[in-house]
């Protein structure tokens, strides 16, 4: 039976990550996600499903126990937030090299370097332009509510386990700490290992018994190897484009112009849409749920139809460069955001919507 | 309907607790709701405050600009907040401590002297509740009976003796708020 309650997007994630039947989570706390690991240790998941909750030592001890995790083929999860996840990004290169299926949480906030403990998106190339070292992507998530905090946590066990690849769920202070409705669903069984090897393959380290030994890592000496590897896991990603690309259009049928927004800034821009409707404007929003991967064919479509493009996000101009990419010269696109820590006003945006785009003269 | 609402003041008053209280009243009576803190240094220098939307539709930014209504408990937050309500909009203030009063005159500014009430009742804790009384008697956005289980959600068992004192409180905020009109102000001067 599902469950209503009023909670925070952290506490909604953490409560989502027990029913989600996960198996491990390792973390180690920093603000705004420090509900996370709280919520855990409160909530003793060892004595509802078994689940094993650890702080780390640091974040770099966190990542590697996941490495160790999910080594086993068991379903294991940390969390941090920016620069905490700075630290975490060489273990999460070796987890996509090592074809290891895991999910990473960063609850954002502004940078760089310990910048704020306030909202940011400005982890945006981090988490889809590698980060990490090496030809790697994440398939990276953008909840947008609470519910979603919770919703994507299976989503993205099943995403990494399909793929064999680290997923990302990335998301920012403000989603973090607000409390929202969420319904939250039924607790899903932890997965013995047979369960894993009959629907994941044989891969883990399970104990060897009657087949040839698993080996998991990401050194391959040999050049040819290693790039076979690298094919490999290129063509994960080309999978993950055709078959998961997930986005959310609103009011776009008839829209002249469009907002380009994910996360916190998706839902402040979707209350400029209706300021600018009020107004006269005729503005839709598209919403990237998925970041990699990125809805480029749609951009590239609804740039035949819009007058002009604003990219939106609590940074300096991120995203924008994929907007860029994916309308090609189209229309014209721009920038805007805040960032240190300040939100955008749905009505800051509508401005910026008619000074960059409107008033400058669209193409 | 959407209702959205600023509750500003310092750290300590119930702040964040009275906007917990009202989104699960809302929720009580299934509206959509969302709650946004201040969070980190703004709370440590002392003024705490938090964003309650209520509404029929699926509410879309949980960060305004603009307010329907603002309650302000402290100098600070009437500094940062007044100029927030939207025209015609309604402020709520507790006068204590106010050295510079509201004076826009285009939207309805409600006194309601929450800390004193609060002493009267000899709890200084029921203080968030009386003032969230004042409100609704104001805008009767949530029913009374949907606060009592709105209250009994949010509040650990151990404290639900006294949610009949809570009651109280919020009665005795909604029989003592009272129009604050700057013209009248204006003319004494």
């Amino acid at each position: 039976m599902s469950e209503l309650r009023l909670m925070k997007g952290n506490e909604a994630l953490a409560e989502a990550t027990i029913r989600a039947g996960a198996d491990a989570y390792f973390g180690y706390p920093i603000t705004p996600q420090s509900e996370i690991i709280e919520y855990l240790m409160t909530e003793r998941p060892e004595h509802r499903t078994g689940m094993v909750v650890l702080q780390a030592e640091s974040e770099v001890a966190a990542i590697n126990m996941v490495y160790g995790a999910a080594s086993t083929g068991k379903r294991a999860m940390t969390s941090s937030s920016s620069p905490g996840i700075s630290l975490k990004l060489e273990g999460v290169s070796y987890l996509a090299g090592a074809e290891l299926p895991a999910v990473i949480v960063n609850v954002s906030r502004g940078g760089p370097g310990l910048g704020t403990i306030q909202p940011s998106q400005a982890d945006y190339f981090q988490s889809v332009k590698g980060g990490g070292h090496g030809d790697y992507q994440l398939y990276v998530l953008a909840p947008a509510s609470v519910q979603e905090m919770a919703d994507f946590v299976s989503d993205a066990f099943d995403i990494a386990f399909k793929y064999r690849a680290p997923v990302l769920i990335l998301s920012d202070g403000l989603i973090g700490q607000m409390m929202e409705k969420v319904v939250l669903k039924d607790q899903k069984e932890r997965m013995p290992d047979e369960e894993i090897i009959e629907k994941y393959g044989d891969w883990a380290t399970t104990g060897k018994k009657d087949r040839e030994r698993n080996i998991i890592t990401s050194l391959d000496l040999q050049p040819e190897k290693m790039e076979a590897r690298v094919h490999r896991l290129q063509k994960k990603y080309e999978q993950m484009e055709k078959e998961d690309l997930r986005y959310e259009k609103i009011q776009c049928d008839d829209a002249e112009y469009l907002f380009v927004a994910y996360g916190s800034s998706a839902r402040i821009a979707q209350k400029a849409v209706q300021l600018g409707r009020e107004k006269g404007i005729k503005v839709g929003l598209l919403r990237p749920i998925t970041l990699f991967p990125f809805p480029k064919q749609q951009l590239f479509e609804l740039a035949d139809q819009v007058k002009g493009i604003l990219s939106v996000e609590l940074s300096a101009g991120q995203m924008v460069e994929d907007v860029r990419l994916a309308v090609n010269d189209k229309v014209k696109v721009e920038h805007f955001g805040r960032t240190g820590g300040i939100i955008h006003t749905p009505e800051e945006i509508i401005e910026a919507l008619e000074l960059k785009i409107i008033k400058n003269g669209s193409n | 309907m959407t209702e959205e609402i600023i509750i500003a003041g310092f750290g300590g008053q119930g702040v964040l607790s009275m906007g917990k209280i009202l989104a699960y009243s809302g929720i009580m009576q299934d509206e959509e709701v969302s709650w946004m803190p201040s969070y980190g240094p703004e709370m440590r220098g002392g003024t705490a405050n938090v964003t309650v939307i209520l509404s029929d539709e699926r509410i879309s930014s949980p960060y305004l600009k603009l307010y329907d209504t603002a309650i302000i408990l402290n100098q600070q937050s009437m500094d940062k907040f007044e100029k927030t309500v939207k025209p015609g909009g309604v402020l709520i203030y507790d006068p204590n401590g106010i050295l510079a009063h509201p004076t826009r005159t285009d939207i309805d500014i409600y006194q309601i002297d929450g800390n004193r009430l609060a002493t009267e009742m000899g709890n200084k804790k029921v203080f968030n509740m009386i003032v969230l009384g004042g409100f609704l008697k104001i805008k009767p956005i949530v029913k009374l009976e949907n606060v009592i289980e709105g209250l009994k959600k949010s509040l650990p068992e151990r404290y639900h003796h006294l949610i009949p004192l809570n009651e109280k409180a919020i009665t005795k905020g909604m029989d003592n708020i009272f129009s604050y009109k700057v013209e009248d102000q204006l003319v004494d001067h």
